[in-house]
């Protein structure tokens, strides 16, 4: 079913009885060309793009929960293209324009919106590094204007500007830089991959991976044994266990990021913005909802909550930053599985086992990724070859040292 | 989260640091490339039992953790120095 305006309008005067479901309820098949385990924004769309640029049709995606369950429906939908080092550089360019036209490609409303983003700096040497990451952006062919105090309370006028601990100096502005309905690019996905025949197959947990003489047989899963040539373990948080599952030892170690929401408030806060001192990001959601978070809880967690030391850090920074949402009611906060790595960029490659590859390493920027990690894992998955965009996220760069530390922080896991 | 710090007793989380599963405290044996990729790089990264570094601040102890890394349950927890550092061939 094509949706459009003049559907919404009809449905409405005829009580909406005629929206079916957006996809199908298949029960697995023996046998498929491909599986993808994780039915989460990076699996839904590497199914997409194989049976849609691929013609691989006759593929399945297999999710132990409901789609959208894992980290997809659980971020803080910041899409941004304002990294730094080549390799990063040109995939999250590439991901920003396939953003741009993501809603005409998926005829679904992701509410992509490019309100533009800012990154505040506190010091000379921060605006030094904003600097260059201003000049890397414009290189990538994407945008970048450098403010100054002043141009910044123009558009931000109720920062703290009197705080004499934390100097306001200037933003980095990316002005396609923003946010997006973070279920709509699952559920847009999920309904474009069905579309075109693949089986979404939820509940349906993987538990073991079939291999014989160092080839992907297939899986078994709690729904019974299916195979497949090619198998993507795409599991975000889980992808520690599910390499397990082919004796693979991974450099990830997963940490719990939280994230908060107040009550929904009149339009107050027009861009993203990111402190520069104590991590803390802010937007406002469609619903009113000023949305935010900060740091990870910094130890090894696969508990889908977080602890109170980080919730109270979180709201310092913010009251630090813009004194004036004190009195806004937090309504929830939640947590999430982060896959990390030991210099903060992903991995997207084949392993040692033909026939079975990877997409992990998501570390807490997994979300505006969705749709070029898609296509490069399907081009991966298709033909075998790493796509341009994605040739350094190998699986090997850490025991090579073609390591991507994109902040410069080191080996170590939780330090991205 | 409170972790017990075999000098200090049971301590609030925030006056500790953290670095990782204790598989730094198994040095490899050799230069063999490999052997030092797995040991700084890999992990793994278990769902339930775990054990990790943690660095008390206020004693400059460091200590080996095991906790539950999906109920953030804390078992126990030992000085670095009073466990056995394996060397991993
Ligand atoms: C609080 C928070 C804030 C964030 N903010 C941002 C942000 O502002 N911008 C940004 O770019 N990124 C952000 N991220 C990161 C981003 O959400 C993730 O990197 C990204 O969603 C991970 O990829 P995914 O969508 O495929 O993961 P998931 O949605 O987690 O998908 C993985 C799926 O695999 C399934 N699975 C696991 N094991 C198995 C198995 N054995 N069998 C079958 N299925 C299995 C899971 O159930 C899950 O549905 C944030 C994350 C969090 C938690
Ligand atoms: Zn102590």
């Amino acid at each position: 079913m094509r949706y459009s305006g003049l559907k919404v309008i009809t449905e409405g005067l005829f009580g909406n009885k005629g929206w079916k479901p957006a996809w199908r309820d298949p029960a697995p098949k023996p046998e498929y060309d491909a599986i993808i385990v994780g039915g989460g924004g990076h699996g839904l769309a590497t199914a997409y793009y194989l049976a849609k640029d691929h013609g691989l049709t006759n593929i399945a995606v297999l999710e132990k929960g409901y789609l959208g369950s894992g980290n997809i429906g659980r971020n803080t939908t910041i899409v941004r293209a304002n990294y730094f080092l080549q390799g990063n550089s040109e995939f999250y360019s590439h991901s920003l324009k396939l953003w741009e036209g993501l809603e005409a490609e998926l005829n679904y409303n992701v509410m992509h919106s490019q309100r533009g983003l800012i990154n505040l700096f506190h010091s000379d040497g921060q605006r030094d590094a904003f600097v260059r990451r201003g000049n890397a952006m414009i290189n990538q062919s994407d945008d970048a204007v450098l403010l100054d105090r002043e141009g910044v309370r123009k558009l931000l006028p109720y920062l703290d500007f009197d705080n004499t601990r934390f100097p306001i100096y200037g933003g980095l502005l990316h002005p396609r830089g923003g946010t997006a309905r973070h279920d709509a690019v699952a559920w847009g996905y999920a309904r474009g991959a069905d579309t075109r025949g693949v089986d979404l197959i939820q509940n349906c947990e993987v538990t073991g991976i079939d291999i014989e003489n160092g080839q992907v047989t297939g899986v078994q899963t709690s729904r019974g044994a299916i195979r497949a040539k090619k198998v993507g373990m795409i599991v975000a948080g889980r992808s520690g266990q599910v390499a397990a599952m082919a004796g693979m030892r991974l450099p990830v170690e997963s940490h719990v990021l939280q994230a908060f929401v107040t009550e929904g408030l009149k339009p107050v806060i027009d861009h993203v913005i990111s402190f520069g001192m104590g991590h803390f990001y802010i937007s406002q959601s469609d619903k009113g909802g000023l949305v935010f978070g900060g740091d990870l809880d910094f130890y090894a967690s696969y508990a889908s909550r977080g602890n109170l030391p980080m919730v109270e850090h979180v709201m310092e920074a913010g009251m630090t930053l813009m004194p004036m949402i004190g009195r806004a009611k937090v309504l929830r906060s939640w947590g999430g599985i982060m896959d990390m790595t030991p210099d903060g960029s992903p991995i997207i490659d084949k392993t040692h086992i033909n026939g079975l590859y990877i997409d992990c390493g998501w570390n807490y920027g997994g979300f505006k990724a969705v749709p070029a990690s898609g296509w490069c894992m399907a081009h991966l998955m298709a033909t075998d070859k790493s796509h341009q965009f994605a040739r350094r996220f190998r699986l090997d760069r850490f025991a090579t040292g073609h390591v991507m530390d994109e902040e410069g922080t080191g080996s170590q896991h939780n330090l991205h | 989260m409170r972790i017990p710090c075999p000098h200090c007793g049971q301590r609030d989380r925030r006056e500790f640091y953290y670095s990782g599963a204790d598989d730094l405290l198994h040095r490899p044996a050799t230069d063999d490339p490999a052997a030092w990729d797995n040991y700084l790089h890999l992990r793994d990264n278990p769902a339930g039992d775990t054990r990790d570094l943690w660095y008390h601040e206020p004693c400059g102890t460091w200590i080996v953790v095991s906790r539950n890394t999906v109920t953030h349950a804390v078992d126990g927890a030992q000085a670095v120095t009073d466990v056995a550092q394996g060397v991993r061939t």
